[in-house]
């Protein structure tokens, strides 16, 4: 509310710059409009809608009301697979920021070559999912005594190694502009107090570099909760149990749940949780950061 | 004793500590690039050697230098460049048409500001949230539909989808950008179009690039949206193709695969390499996108 207010009053337009635009409107914000109708508006209230609907395609609907979120709640596979990604989310969390943070801070010590190891640690985050999951799909099977696709706790390691790998480098990024903006009059004081390097990094470092763990958690909690091509390429949710996908996450259960025709409604009902619950992380993400700047 | 000890953390010359910690890296570094590289020299071994012995180096016998390339452009039933052209297309056209069309459409936000400006802001905003999930099948549903089922009109898709999370950065540097300098612009006799081109297009440069750079690894690495929206058995992007390799089943040539693999992987190296300060910095910027 108070940003909308600000961005009215603020110098950011002038009537001698407004009025020549807005006569061009068809050419400035036209095309962006018509397409992000067509690429986002449109499918999203189109998927709201259907929701609530038993369809096979968009134009075969009938109303069922909340019948597909009585569903949803009630899918075994659907349940499953939210313990299980909140399972993968959260371990990853703690691996990949303990981890990237701990790379930071060595690196952030004016050794040799610092420079050449971030790049290094930063090139997996430009490999996308497919061919990432590939590469250790293909390494992870040949050293295990049985695929993945077979043993779950193998799977469940297997997408933990994948995601360290792809994200450490990027969150050490953000965690080395954390490290870079500490103070070094305070830093220099704790060392004149005699300080153990212990205490400095608890009592000076972390308080600190806070905003950046909170950006980098609620990244890597997001990046979990929304994960799909590598939970694809490495298992596929095998095995199955009882039905049930054992290392299938949210995204893949609800994109295989839409190629059953007869299941499409749930499937977007599902997607409109998922949608409810990805959103719910990012609200909290804002706030938190959001009270971490008034702190400073 | 403390003035010795500052001496020290401040000094950048080496001490044993660091030294160590340099080896240490070092020793990290080749560990963590490991898989890049057994499937680097993986790529020129027989495909039997990659099936049983993965992890050794290619000799005498099982070397085969570059034929898996080779087989590689071709094997299966859809031939790679074809794969490789499609990808490369898709990705610098999106690109350029959201740098185009973003830009100018932020610029329009940012200075008319009016009611419907700050709507089409806040979806915007609110569009960055919201996993692919949501929209997957009525989105391929409208694209089929509108016939941007073609990787020639499927930039527009990407466009799209992509508008929110280039807006919002766009606006928030225009947002920066003294008034001042269009309105002198403007005084002088320029219009909309030439004040937008001529002179703020030009300042906006930073943000082109970081948002450049983050348009081009999405769409570049994409797998989901293409696989929905294009017609799979007529085009296929490098992801599509690498995901369909593995589903077929016994007659995968393996070396073939890692030859591919490695095809895929060099533009990215390559474009890292010449600009890894921009890609740094603009994937860093991206971190808004939650």
């Amino acid at each position: 509310m108070k940003r909308k207010g600000r961005a009215a009053a603020g110098a950011v337009t002038s009537p001698l710059i407004r009025k020549p635009i807005q006569r061009w409107f068809a050419v400035f914000l036209l095309p962006t409009f018509l397409c992000f109708c067509i690429g986002f508006l449109w499918p999203f209230i189109q998927g709201i809608f259907l929701s609530f609907h038993k369809f096979t395609t968009v134009s075969n609907t009938s109303f069922v009301g909340i019948n597909n979120y009585l569903k949803a709640f009630k899918d075994e596979g659907f349940m499953h697979a939210f313990g299980f990604t909140a399972l993968v989310a959260v371990t990853s969390l703690i691996l990949i920021n303990v981890l990237a943070f701990a790379v930071a801070f060595a690196l952030t010590k004016q050794i040799r070559g610092s420079n050449l190891f971030r790049g290094v640690f930063f090139v997996p985050n430009l490999i996308g999912g497919i061919v990432l999951g590939y590469i250790w799909k293909t390494l992870i099977n040949s050293v295990l005594p049985v695929s993945m696709s077979i043993q779950a706790e193998y799977g469940f390691w297997g997408l933990i190694v994948v995601l360290c790998w792809q994200q450490v480098g990027y969150m050490m990024i953000i965690y080395i502009a954390g490290l870079q903006a500490v103070p070094e009059d305070m830093l220099e004081a704790a060392r004149i107090d005699g300080a153990s390097g212990w205490k400095t990094l608890w009592h000076i470092i972390l308080p600190n570099v806070m905003p950046s763990i909170t950006i980098c958690t609620f990244l890597s909690l997001t990046n979990g909760f929304k994960l799909y091509d590598q939970n694809l390429v490495l298992t596929n949710g095998a095995p199955m149990r009882r039905g049930i996908g054992m290392t299938e996450m949210l995204a893949l259960n609800i994109a295989n749940n839409f190629t059953t025709a007869n299941q499409r409604g749930v499937a977007q009902a599902k997607a409109v949780l998922f949608f409810i619950l990805v959103t719910a992380l990012a609200l909290i993400q804002l706030r938190l950061t959001r009270s971490k700047e008034v702190q400073q | 004793m403390e003035i010795r000890m500052k001496k020290q953390e401040t000094d950048q010359k080496s001490t044993p500590g660091k030294i160590a910690l340099t080896v240490v890296f070092a020793v990290i570094s080749v560990i963590w690039m490991m898989p890049i590289i057994i499937v680097l020299y993986n790529s020129l071994k027989t495909n039997g050697a990659v099936n049983t012995q993965l992890f050794a180096l290619p000799n005498a016998e099982t070397y085969v230098g570059f034929d898996n390339y080779i087989n590689g452009m071709t094997f299966g039933n859809y031939p790679f460049y074809f794969s490789a052209g499609y990808s490369v297309f898709i990705t610098l056209a999106s690109t350029f048409l959201i740098l185009l069309c973003t830009s100018m459409a932020a610029w329009y936000v940012s200075r008319v500001n009016d009611l419907f400006s700050k709507v089409v802001y806040y979806l915007c905003v609110f569009s960055m949230v919201v996993p692919f999930q949501m929209v997957m099948f009525t989105l391929a549903n409208t694209a089929r539909e509108l016939h941007l089922d073609t990787p020639w009109s499927i930039p527009v898709v990407y466009l799209g989808f992509g508008a929110g999370l280039a807006v919002f950065m766009f606006v928030g540097f225009v947002k920066s950008i003294p008034i001042d300098i269009e309105e002198a612009a403007s005084i002088d006799g320029c219009g909309p179009l030439r004040t937008f081109f001529s002179v703020v297009l030009p300042m906006m440069k930073p943000t082109l690039i970081s948002v450049g750079v983050l348009e081009i690894m999405w769409v570049w690495n994409d797998y989901l949206l293409p696989y929905l929206v294009l017609d799979v058995t007529k085009y296929k992007t490098i992801p599509i193709h690498i995901q369909y390799l593995q589903g077929s089943y016994g007659r995968v040539d393996l070396g073939a695969t890692m030859a591919l693999i490695i095809l895929s992987l060099l533009p990215i190296v390559i474009f890292y390499l010449t600009c890894q300060k921009h890609i740094i910095k603009g994937v860093a910027a991206g971190a808004v996108k939650g």
